[in-house]
């Protein structure tokens, strides 16, 4: 067996921090042969990507890094920076999660390109931006000889994780450690970018340490896996065994998370709640005193929709298709032009008055479990704030009881009422989210990403709970998302948006089976498709 | 519900904490925070109470002690005393003995031919520096005995001023005029401020700007220039001093509430309060003040000496406070026209002001600190 | 970029007339006139005063005819400085103002910066501490405590330099002024560049230099300090108006013939043009600054656009 390219031994990161030292990662072995991928996965907190901060000379401030790290047999950790810099950048390279961030919005993407080929000293700043395009070409960015000339703000997320590819890939590295590098982009672009990542390993022959929290990536791009849990390897095998005879209980537990089950679509009697016809939003940007003419732009362009009672109906999209938008204009959040009916009541024009007593029919849940409630409030007064507007009548002890009522059934312990939101994780957070909108008991609920932003194993606890509300309270869903796994799970009914219009919509059986637009047939396959990238390219 | 639970019990070890008493304990480990903290509370304290227990009232003139310089020693000095008193008894015609002075009583062994006559003692009473004078220890021939006396003795720990007033005394009023000061004009411009901001940061649009235009343009006029215009107005007075630096300061803390406001619109909790069909009433109240705490917190700590310093600066171009009342600017200004020779009117008001200042600025870091959510 | 120019400068019109306005008419409405004087002049001669400086017209035509000389740029007389008109007063003092102005915001701007830098990149030694303490320290003590104490002790004591007055502009006079003037400045810059290079040395771009295993002169030079220069350009511009326009602490308490007291002095003294003056000439500065603040910003920051 050849020997590791990186080779790691009990490494241990520690963060010191007011509460005392945190223990990110506790001890762990690792190795990296020479031109395979590995992946390293884990939920959030797992430690998966400190372990390659600390390899990288990269923690915060209050980090330290115990342990061996060994790259071709050199110690790398604890290694000066003077050191340690003729090793990161030009043998070991790392793309980040973060694309619209990770570049310095201060200078031309050429120029941050050129710089760690001039600092390793490959070439003279006035032969290489040959170098660079040629580089922009290979990572496939469109128009590279303008391109390198432009800023990072003028490129899309997609596009700036090419350029960091590129700047991975400008000194021929041994190793490419891809850290989430996907996470924060669109499906179709996500598979684009692992094509990519798969098509440039083959042809240049690097290691690639793939941090990832996403099971369906591992098991289309991975040969080895490491498990992470509270900073410590679970499991590790080849990519095939881990998935078809997962050991250790997380990981099984990790492949299980998948949501399954599908909806059964309302009886045809059942009344409709909400109907939109030829909705429309449109945004005005620019404009203004001596600055030219504004423009508008088309956010929703005249969608209709019908949602009855009992039915859940799941709108996909990828990010700015205005499907968000779409749910708030529904809502009268939003302004918007069409025509809006509640239960047969025109509410197109109704004010914020007129519509304050429909409120309480029609909740709203959000993606982000963190910026949806008010860090200064507890969560007793979270969930009965609405209350406070719809049934003034209540004393404080009713309005108590039914906090009490409300938490209870969405799987909270009450007794935790008094307490504040940070104390909570995200998955508990939703729960308290979904209580708050619960309490006022509504007919129709938008429920916008709800559980985009939590770890699977949360995700399917998420969806079985709002399955059960459903069920209980005969309540319609509007499900927002551009998960498809989780959609063809929770909705009976499907509407595609892209750029603000309708490309497909459909029972999901039938958008699943057989997706006729194109568009819609790209999505299927980012999301669902398990053949191999590597296979494939 | 696997997480549920075992998340809960993991909550249960310790005990709930919202976010401020989270930042109390941060600035509770900042030993500069709390020194400062301990060092206004006591210089509060001083400011408050100090005047009530000082021997001099601080518009007393003392005429006989016109600048004075800072010293532990009473005035008049033991030295001043005894000639002093020398020349008093001698003017009874009796012989004196040793002259010895403890604390607030003067002493003398006097002596004589014939029987003292105790009406000597009118004499010394007529000197300004001595009173209540008797005689002791009366021997029994009557020939010789003590003769006893109060002298007054001032202590001016800080000197006089060219008036004669206790400095240390005026110092601790200027403590008390520039903390009420420097707190009731952050007061004022932290109700005005945040309650502009956050309207206009709220209501946003067009309302945002034409409020925001009127800042602006506050903005581009000199703060002196209202100050003066109010002072002609009013006259000079304590009350309009600090309602004038509110006034003036509350223009950044709009800015800082707005900003903060258009960020905490667009908050999903905000969104949902609005979906729940809260009044925009009750979301500037539950949700965007509250929120907007932290910050400006940490600028009214930065206010208040921005606002001691202003007030300072009044009193220095003469618009502050009216004399004999006092301001540590006032006395700073003060001791700076009397710089030369008599630099302790200089040093013991700036080093107060300093000290002070420093306080403030290390208390509003240690909060700044506290309270950034970065931290956690 | 000439025509995001010249479209800032015709929007700051409106502002600046307003500004205008505003002091005219809260000047006027202030009780007491130019020339009360403790006896009170004779009526006729009071009388004959006010016609000749039109204050015997109702105010809103005193208003008018104020805007009318201003758009042909003239000021007016000065009440109080007979045989002056405003334009003289700020043809001489303003030169001094920004010349002192000038230098002490070089000054400032070099020093406050480097310090700042210097204690961003040594964050929790000593010379951060040294430098955090020290700038503490000149936040926090006024200028009019500085001014005497450096007038006492380099020209008084020490006699180094002179303790006060102009000189006609000579080096030796500059110094203890400049000095007064910079010295907050500087600790103000000095603790905004320290918190901004912070900021940017934990951004995520700078931990892209530095896993590119770019030397950290380059990581520290081109990613951070650029980056953290902006707060501090923006900064500037209130507070290079403020420096170039003079300082009343300074020139009371040097002796410098600047225009920084005209403006206490011509409010105190109801020198009606006076004051009109010195707003203007406040208000253009400040205005002007703000221009040059946002273009630098722009040319600075590439997401920043001319809009």
């Amino acid at each position: 067996m050849r020997d590791p390219i990186l080779k790691v031994r009990d490494l241990k990161v520690e963060f010191g921090t007011n509460d005392g030292p945190v223990y990110a990662v506790k001890g762990i072995d690792l190795d990296v042969m020479p031109g395979e991928t590995v992946a390293i996965v884990g939920e959030s907190g797992s430690g998966k990507s400190q372990t390659m901060m600390a390899i990288m000379g990269l923690l915060a401030g209050n980090g330290r890094a115990d342990g061996s790290a060994q790259y071709r047999g050199k110690e790398i950790i604890g290694l000066s920076d003077r050191a340690l810099n003729r090793i990161r950048g030009e043998k070991i390279t790392m793309i980040f999660q973060e694309p619209m961030t990770s570049l310095d919005p201060l200078y031309k993407i050429g120029r941050q390109l050129s710089e760690p080929i001039i600092h390793h000293g490959k070439l003279k700043r006035s032969e290489v931006r040959p170098r660079i395009i040629e580089l922009l070409k290979l990572v496939g960015l469109p128009d590279p000889e303008r391109r390198i000339d432009a800023y990072p703000h003028e490129l899309s997320g997609g596009q700036r994780q090419r350029v960091m590819i590129a700047m991975a890939l400008a000194n021929d590295p041994d190793i490419l450690i891809a850290d989430e590098p996907t996470t924060a982009l669109d499906v179709t672009i996500q598979a684009q970018i692992l094509e990519l990542l798969a098509d440039l390993q083959k042809r240049l022959g690097m290691a690639i340490v793939f941090i990832t929290h996403d099971l369906g990536i591992v098991r289309r791009f991975a040969d080895r896996v490491y498990v992470m849990q509270k900073g410590e390897v679970v499991e590790t095998n080849d990519a095939e065994v881990l998935f078809t005879a997962p050991a250790h209980p997380y990981t099984q537990m990790l492949l299980a998370a998948e949501p399954t089950g599908t909806k059964a679509p309302p009886p045809p009697t059942a009344p409709v709640l909400l109907e939109g016809r030829d909705v429309a939003v449109t945004f005005r940007v620019g404009g203004g005193f001596l600055k030219g003419p504004a423009i508008d732009l088309k956010a929703v362009d005249r969608i209709s929709l019908q949602l009855r009672q009992g039915q859940t109906i799941g709108i996909v999209g990828e990010s700015g298709s205005g499907k968000s938008t779409l749910g708030r204009a529904l809502l009268r959040l939003a302004p918007s032009k069409g025509a809006v009916r509640f239960q047969g009541k025109d509410i197109s024009h109704a004010d914020r008055e007129a519509m304050r007593p429909l409120r309480h029919e029609m909740q709203l849940v959000f993606q982000d479990p963190f910026g949806s409630l008010s860090p200064r409030m507890t969560v007793g007064q979270i969930v009965t704030e609405g209350l406070l507007v719809h049934e003034p009548h209540l004393t404080r002890r009713e309005r108590d009881a039914r906090a009490i009522e409300a938490l209870a059934e969405v799987g909270l312990d009450p007794l935790m009422r008094n307490r504040y939101p940070h104390e909570f994780s995200g998955g508990q957070r939703q729960r308290i989210a979904i209580a708050r909108a619960m309490i006022l008991k509504p007919k129709i609920v938008v429920l916008d990403e709800p559980t985009s932003a939590l770890d699977r194993s949360v995700q399917k606890q998420i969806v079985d709970l709002l399955r059960d509300l459903q069920k209980a309270h005969d309540l319609a869903y509007l499900f927002i998302s551009h998960d498809l796994a989780v959609v063809r799970a929770m909705a009976d009914h499907i509407i595609v948006m892209k750029e603000g219009r309708i490309v497909e919509e459909g029972a999901t059986a039938e958008i699943f089976d057989h997706p006729r637009e194109a568009y819609t047939q790209a999505l299927m396959a980012a999301a669902v498709d398990q053949t191999r990238f590597r296979r494939s390219a | 519900m696997t997480e549920t639970i075992s998340a809960h019990s993991e909550l249960d070890y310790r005990q709930s904490r919202s976010l401020g008493q989270d930042a109390w304990l941060r600035l509770r480990r900042n030993k500069a925070a709390v020194v400062s903290m301990i060092v206004l509370i006591a210089l509060a304290l001083t400011g408050i109470f100090g005047p009530m227990l000082s021997p001099h009232p601080y518009d007393r003139i003392y005429p006989q002690y016109v600048r004075a310089p800072a010293s532990f020693e009473a005035y008049p000095r033991a030295d001043d005393i005894t000639p002093a008193f020398e020349s008093a008894i001698e003017r009874g015609r009796v012989t004196i003995g040793e002259i010895t002075i403890e604390g607030q009583t003067a002493r003398a062994l006097i002596s004589n031919d014939e029987p003292i006559d105790d009406r000597i003692t009118r004499y010394v009473d007529r000197s300004d520096l001595f009173s209540n004078a008797r005689i002791e220890n009366l021997s029994a021939d009557g020939l010789s005995a003590e003769m006893v006396a109060d002298v007054q003795r001032l202590r001016f720990l800080f000197g006089t001023d060219a008036n004669g007033r206790d400095v240390l005394t005026r110092t601790m009023i200027g403590i008390r005029i520039s903390l009420a000061i420097g707190l009731l004009a952050s007061l004022m411009a932290l109700v005005l401020g945040v309650t502009y901001g956050a309207v206009a940061g709220y209501l946003g649009g067009r309302v945002d700007n034409v409020m925001m235009r009127f800042v602006d343009i506050l903005y581009s006029l000199p703060f002196i220039f209202f100050v003066i215009l109010l002072v002609v107005f009013f006259g000079r007075s304590f009350v309009l001093i600090f309602i004038a630096i509110g006034c003036t300061e509350w223009l950044d803390m709009a800015r800082i509430v707005r900003g903060q406001t258009l960020t905490i619109k667009r908050q999903e909790y905000v969104e949902a309060a609005q979906a729940m069909g809260v009044t925009s009433w009750g979301i500037l109240r539950r949700h965007v003040i509250p929120n907007t705490l932290g910050p400006v917190i940490v600028f009214v700590t930065l206010l208040v000496p921005k606002a001691i310093l202003l007030e300072s600066l009044l009193s220095f171009l003469g618009l502050g406070v009216q004399p004999p009342l006092t301001s540590l600017g006032l006395l700073i200004s003060d001791g700076a026209a009397n710089m030369r020779g008599a630099s302790w009117l200089l040093i013991y008001p700036a080093v107060t002001l300093t000290i002070i200042l420093f306080a403030l600025n290390f208390l509003g870091d240690g909060l700044r600190d506290a309270l950034d959510p970065k931290d956690r | 970029m000439v025509g995001y120019v010249l479209r800032r400068l015709l929007s700051a019109i409106p502002t600046v007339f307003i500004i205008v306005t505003l002091a005219f008419f809260m000047i006027r409405i202030a009780p007491g006139g130019p020339f009360d004087l403790e006896r009170p002049l004779d009526p006729l001669i009071m009388e004959n005063i006010n016609r000749a400086y039109n204050l015997d017209k109702p105010l809103w035509q005193q208003y008018l005819l104020y805007l009318g000389n201003l758009a042909q740029g003239d000021l007016g007389p000065s009440f109080t400085r007979r045989d002056f008109s405003v334009m003289d007063l700020f043809r001489t003092g303003l030169p001094v103002s920004i010349q002192l102005g000038a230098m002490a915001l070089s000054l400032a701007l070099i020093v406050g910066t480097a310090l700042g830098a210097l204690a961003a990149l040594r964050q929790n030694t000593w010379i951060d501490y040294m430098v955090v303490g020290t700038a503490t320290l000149g936040i926090t003590i006024p200028p009019f405590v500085i001014a005497p104490v450096l007038s006492l002790f380099f020209g008084v004591m020490l006699g180094w330099l002179p303790a006060g007055g102009w000189g006609g502009g000579q080096f030796r006079y500059l110094v203890l002024p400049v000095a007064t003037l910079a010295l907050p400045q500087i600790a103000i810059i000095a603790r905004l560049t320290r918190g901004a290079t912070i900021e940017a040395l934990r951004s995520n771009h700078v931990r892209t230099a530095r896993a590119y295993g770019l030397p950290t002169r380059v990581v520290v030079v081109t990613h951070a300090l650029r980056a953290a220069m902006l707060p501090v350009v923006s900064y500037l511009g209130p507070t290079a108006a403020a420096l170039l326009t003079g300082s009343v602490v300074v020139e009371t308490i040097f002796g410098i013939p600047g225009i920084g007291r005209y403006f206490v002095q011509g409010a105190l003294g109801r020198d009606y043009t006076l004051v009109m003056g010195t707003v203007i000439v406040i208000a253009v500065f400040v205005v002007i600054f703000n221009l040059i603040v946002d273009i630098l910003y722009a040319w600075l920051d590439p997401r920043v656009r001319y809009d």
